[in-house]
């Protein structure tokens, strides 16, 4: 279904104008401070929001799917959630394949209890076994890990890596350097709702482009 | 206490109890799928809607009972059914009260939790129907709370079964009429008799609702 390509895109006075094409393969790291208008941009690329002006198109139909920095879990069990995901994907027998979905993300063990009573880690490894069960060409992911302690968020990354490596397209945004740095092929930098740099993960690391990037990179603090 | 061992007594209470518990069915049969709709769907005077339904959840009961005394009187338009003081004529009464009131607070519970699940919904390709009804079995247990507000309206309320029962001795005569006539007569033990029975059903109903909520939400989180 890719690339995604957004054509002068806006959103009120958070996002651009600004235009991007996602294309397939390499995952994709949107990086940025706070505010930078990450969360936005993932919400207009998924089409939960409707830019103001601009386009944003799909080469063609496809499964995309988004986790959410911190996750809805439905008030059933675990299971359930992803039964119902499958569901709204109009997926027939959707026991078996939600079931292979809990194995993947380390959950079989829980799938019988209720959601919400799982620890925070577990509630978002959900979160990526509901979209896993999908198999989504694409997946957005709004800052997974910013709410999860260091084990838990190891335990997220793995699982990223598996989609990565079972061919979905990786879009996750984070102002977290060292995740970016583990997860991403090329970085996106947001600064205030434009794109400064668009670089190869380890050049930009190495050597950023702009000194905005390279102020986040130092740690400093550009938008003061 | 002799009162107690009264038969008719018992007889009023049965009467009471099957009056307002099948008036919170059809309430709750009509209020949760219009509260729902009201919480998700958009479309114009949908505001103006709400304002009316959290109005309407202060309707006087005499003024119900009033409508619904003209609606099956012999000349009114549903007067053919002959359904004027009967038992079902105090249900349609209790109904038109509490319909509002289990609406209004579903409508409430259920937009609370869409705030919370839309973005989560959406992404998943969920909407309308099916978004509703999610929504509704997911504050299951808010809706208790809802539905135990009708249950106590309608088991409390006497204006709108005074006027459309007519509180006829065997008949239509429950809890709350029975107080009135009592008190008026002078047969006051009966009258207090009758209103610890009344509010003792009331505690039980409240108490056993909310043991199971509570371990429902201890469950289920």
């Amino acid at each position: 279904m890719l690339p995604l390509r957004l054509e002068g895109i806006a959103f009120k006075d958070v996002i651009g104008p600004l235009s991007l094409d996602i294309d397939a393969g390499p995952s994709t790291i949107i990086l940025g401070a706070n505010g930078a208008g990450k969360s936005v941009l993932m919400r207009l690329m998924h089409g939960l929001l409707a830019p103001t002006t601009g386009r944003v198109s799909w080469n063609r139909a496809g499964r995309q799917a988004m986790v959410f920095q911190r996750p809805v879990m439905l008030r059933r069990s675990a299971l359930a959630n992803v039964v119902y995901a499958l569901e709204a994907a109009g997926v027939a027998e959707p026991e078996k394949p939600a079931m292979e979905a809990l194995e993947e993300v380390g959950l079989a063990h829980v799938a019988r209890r209720p959601a919400r009573v799982l620890s925070g880690g577990e509630q978002q490894r959900l979160a990526l076994a509901r979209a896993w069960a999908l198999h989504p060409d694409v997946l957005f992911l709004d800052e997974p890990t910013a709410s999860l302690d260091p084990t838990a968020t190891r335990e997220i990354e793995t699982v990223i890596r598996a989609f990565d490596a079972a061919g979905t397209k990786i879009v996750m945004a984070t102002h977290n350097l060292g995740q970016a740095r583990r997860l991403g092929d090329e970085v996106i930098y947001l600064h205030q709702g434009r794109v400064m740099e668009r670089t190869p993960a380890e050049e930009f690391f190495a050597k950023p482009r702009t000194p905005e990037a390279a102020a986040f990179i130092k740690g400093e603090l550009p938008w003061v | 206490m002799s009162i107690f061992a009264d038969l008719r007594l018992w007889d009023i209470v049965a009467l009471s109890l099957a009056v307002s518990l099948s008036a919170v069915a059809l309430a709750t049969l009509a209020g949760l799928p219009l509260g729902a709709a009201l919480a998700v769907g958009r479309f114009p005077g949908r505001q103006a809607l709400i304002v009316l339904l959290n109005a309407l959840m202060g309707l006087p009961p005499v003024v119900v009972g009033l409508a619904v005394y003209l609606l099956l009187s012999r000349a009114g338009p549903l007067g053919e059914l002959g359904l004027l003081f009967t038992p079902w004529a105090m249900v349609i009464a209790q109904t038109v009260l509490i319909t509002p009131i289990i609406a209004a607070l579903c409508r409430q519970a259920v937009e609370d939790a869409w705030r919370e699940y839309e973005e989560q919904l959406r992404s998943l390709g969920v909407h309308g129907v099916r978004a509703a009804l999610t929504l509704v079995w997911d504050t299951r247990f808010s809706l208790v709370t809802a539905v135990l507000a009708g249950l106590g309206r309608a088991s409390a309320e006497v204006g709108a079964v005074m006027i459309v029962g007519g509180n006829i001795d065997g008949v239509t005569r429950v809890m709350t009429t029975a107080i009135a006539l009592e008190t008026s007569k002078g047969d006051l033990p009966l009258a207090l008799g009758l209103g610890i029975v009344l509010i003792g059903v009331v505690l039980a109903l409240n108490a056993a609702a909310s043991v199971v909520k509570e371990l429902a939400q201890r469950r289920y989180g």
